[in-house]
């Protein structure tokens, strides 16, 4: 009797302490993720004023309509945040590649340097920021001083659409590629040294050998990383706000050149006070970035050895 | 806990979001401790703690020393945050019913946002009304006739100007000779022409158009609305006459194309980028702080057509703080004509209660960081001459979206025509 209690114990607690164990994890996304997910859709569908709630009227898809339809800003932003997710994202990864390769030889302060790249990451936002907008500065950023010192001539880099992501874009790919190279960089070290044995004596080049054996054996780490990277370029915030700090700083540019689809949200909800409106923009912003997160995921995918 | 935590939700926010990168124990335990040390209990030495939310400088810092001394029960703990984060705090705030600090500033720009929700703010009693100016004290009555904020300063105008630049590109430097150069905006942009042809290398005649613009708006007799809170600057011949003319002057390269309250205006300032600001009373401060190294540099004039009021402040008290009987308390004793005069004397934020302008020591408070100028006597003057303007619901994005659009004339994106265009459909959408 007594062992029989044991035993039963002993299968509850295999079959269903793995559940306690990962439960905080649920109960936390829960409050903190999926209670605001689905508040924020149910926002969504009201005329709501930030600071009065309680004259909220329900409106069904209104809010959704007419951003889809009559609302040209939000493609705009749309469209920007598009661009600088293909700006920020794709040179990530390459480059997180390229160091990866270069911190796996065998080099002395290895771990200096493994170390170093995970730098940029742990700064604050904010911060990096601010720096890169000064570096970036019309009159006096030491970017214009370099581009006038080789006779280039100086760019006005908030004022252009172009210039703008390609600011934006250093920003983020700065502080990112080396997350991402520590992470193919110890996939790397995985890989088995007989296969490039095998290929040397089969005479591939070290080009050859990146390119056919360690970008395919990293296959899953590139499509994670590439994952990771679409869910957060797609929702930049910080960087563009903070590039153009002052009064209309959530306009992102005096055209709207550089405004992301959450700084058009961050717009609406917090400077008009236009809860609802807002509250579609995340949400499509939501759809949106499972769509583009899908398509980077075949795209990283077909990543193959021949 | 302490009601008004500084900055809570914003720790929460990052928590929330580290938690997902670092794992659940980290990030529990980031919580808790954020919740432990970002927020002590704020009784705990039998002191009623009052929180006070400013943006900017309200030379507020004496006054809260004076104040403590003399009630010994009372502790005040502010917090400054920039112009646009202090304002999209105080919305977050209420929106959530939680974390607002015990007295809130908000500015004219903002202050018809709020008062559209009066029930978030305590009424504020009306028998001492005949403190303020008429139209000052309007200005943050809500509709069903609650008053949610008592006035702090008033933006009266005038013109910054640096005498070095003038007297290098051969302008008098003499207040009184450069204010009789300009008694018009016509005859202002005259004088840059003057100024351009002799400026020193890397100076131009004003630092950015928006700031202009926005002197030029604050004097005409109807602004971005009008009285029926219907959006009429597509309409507004004044103002318009005044796009044209300032982005004459952006074409005839007097404007450093510089954006008010940015770093790069800011450094504009300590390197002398440009000769002449529009100055609301306000702004005297700004320069102070940002350029301390200019000082003695700058002198003040008359502006053109006279009169005028860009910015000012009110105090309002939150419903749901906790000390509102102590927080009302405080913000009629701050903003009242005695506490006033003193900011005047020290941060030189020109008063909104009228009885302080015949008062000798605001009259003739003379300023010695521009050049020993007559503040009082000027800035008491365009109080004067200010004819109130109505301000709409959204005056202040009206304001930040017509400084986009003469940015985009400067950058050189658009035509002035094209750009008026542009910004009269967005305000109007």
């Amino acid at each position: 009797m007594k062992t029989d209690w044991r035993e039963r114990r002993h299968r509850w607690d295999i079959r269903y302490a793995p559940y306690a164990y990962i439960a905080p994890y649920f109960l936390l996304f829960a409050v903190f993720g999926l209670f605001p997910l689905l508040y924020t859709a149910w926002v969504s569908m009201q005329e709501r004023n930030l600071i009065d709630g309680d004259a909220a009227t329900f409106v069904g898809l209104d809010n959704y309509v007419e951003l889809l339809t009559a609302d040209p800003y939000f493609w705009n932003a749309m469209g920007n945040t598009l661009s600088l997710w293909l700006l920020t994202t794709v040179p990530q990864i390459l480059f997180a590649l390229g160091i990866a390769q270069l911190l796996n030889r065998r080099l002395r302060g290895r771990t200096f340097f493994r170390m170093g790249v995970l730098l940029p990451n742990i700064t604050s936002v904010a911060a990096v920021t601010i720096i890169f907008a000064q570096l970036f500065g019309r009159d006096f950023g030491l970017i214009n001083w370099a581009l006038e010192l080789f006779g280039a001539g100086r760019i006005d880099w908030q004022a252009g659409t172009a210039s703008s992501h390609t600011a934006i874009a250093a920003m983020v790919v700065w502080r990112w590629t080396g997350y991402h190279a520590l992470i193919f960089l110890a996939s790397m070290q995985a890989i088995p040294t007989s296969v490039y044995e095998a290929a040397r004596l089969d005479g591939a080049n070290g080009w050859q050998q990146f390119w056919r054996i360690t970008v395919p054996m990293l296959r899953p780490q590139i499509i994670f990383s590439t994952v990771i990277a679409t869910a957060g370029n797609m929702r930049l915030l910080a960087e563009p706000l903070l590039f153009n700090p002052g009064a209309g700083a959530e306009t992102g540019g005096s055209d709207r050149q550089f405004q992301t689809a959450a700084l058009y949200l961050y717009e609406h909800g917090f400077k008009k006070f236009d809860f609802g409106y807002a509250s579609a923009i995340a949400w499509l912003l939501v759809i949106a970035t499972v769509l583009i997160t899908g398509l980077s995921y075949l795209a990283a995918r077909r990543i193959r050895t021949d | 806990m302490y009601p008004a935590c500084p900055k809570q939700p914003a720790l929460m926010e990052r928590e929330n979001r580290e938690m997902r990168r670092t794992g659940t124990v980290v990030g529990v335990g980031l919580l808790a401790a954020s919740l432990l040390a970002g927020c002590g209990s704020g009784a705990s030495d039998g002191k009623t703690r009052i929180t006070i939310g400013l943006f900017g400088n309200f030379g507020y810092q004496q006054l809260f020393e004076e104040y403590e001394k003399a009630h010994p029960d009372v502790d005040i703990t502010d917090r400054t945050a920039s112009y646009s984060d202090h304002h999209k705090n105080l919305a977050a705030h209420l929106a959530t019913n939680n974390g607002a600090a015990d007295i809130e500033a908000v500015d004219v720009g903002y202050i018809n946002q709020f008062k559209a929700n009066p029930n978030q703010f305590t009424e504020l009693k009306s028998d001492i009304k005949d403190r303020w100016l008429d139209w000052k004290w309007e200005a943050s009555l809500s509709k069903d006739g609650k008053q949610i904020g008592y006035g702090t300063d008033i933006g009266g105008l005038a013109i910054c100007y640096r005498r070095d630049l003038f007297e290098a590109a051969g302008l008098p430097s003499d207040r009184d000779q450069v204010s009789a150069l300009w008694p018009t905006w016509e005859q202002f942009m005259a004088t840059g022409k003057q100024f351009a042809a002799k400026a020193p290398a890397g100076a131009k005649f004003f630092d950015g158009g928006p700031t202009v613009l926005n002197a030029i708006v604050g004097q005409a007799p109807t602004g971005y609305y009008d009285k029926s809170d219907k959006i009429v600057v597509g309409d507004n011949a004044d103002i318009r006459k005044g796009w044209d003319l300032v982005a004459q002057g952006v074409a005839d390269g007097l404007s450093a194309g510089l954006l008010h309250s940015t770093p790069q205006w800011n450094t504009g300032f300590k390197q002398g980028q440009f000769a002449t600001l529009a100055c609301p009373a306000w702004m005297m401060a700004k320069i102070k702080d940002q350029a301390p190294e200019t000082a003695g540099k700058w002198d003040l004039a008359a502006v053109p057509g006279g009169g005028g009021n860009w910015g000012g402040s009110y105090l309002t008290v939150p419903k749901q703080g906790k000390n509102v009987d102590k927080a009302v308390e405080l913000a009629t004793w701050l903003t009242a004509p005695e506490q006033q005069g003193k900011v005047f004397a020290n941060a030189g934020l020109l008063p909104s209660t009228p009885s302080l302008y015949s008062e000798q020591s605001v009259a003739t408070k003379q300023d010695a960081f521009f050049n020993n100028a007559p503040v009082g006597r000027v800035f008491t003057d365009a109080a004067r001459a200010l004819k109130p303007q109505y301000q709409g619901p959204k005056a202040g994005d009206v304001q930040t979206e017509m400084g986009n659009a003469m940015q985009r004339v400067e950058q050189g994106k658009q035509g002035p025509d094209e750009s008026w265009t542009q910004f009269v459909r967005d305000v109007t959408r």
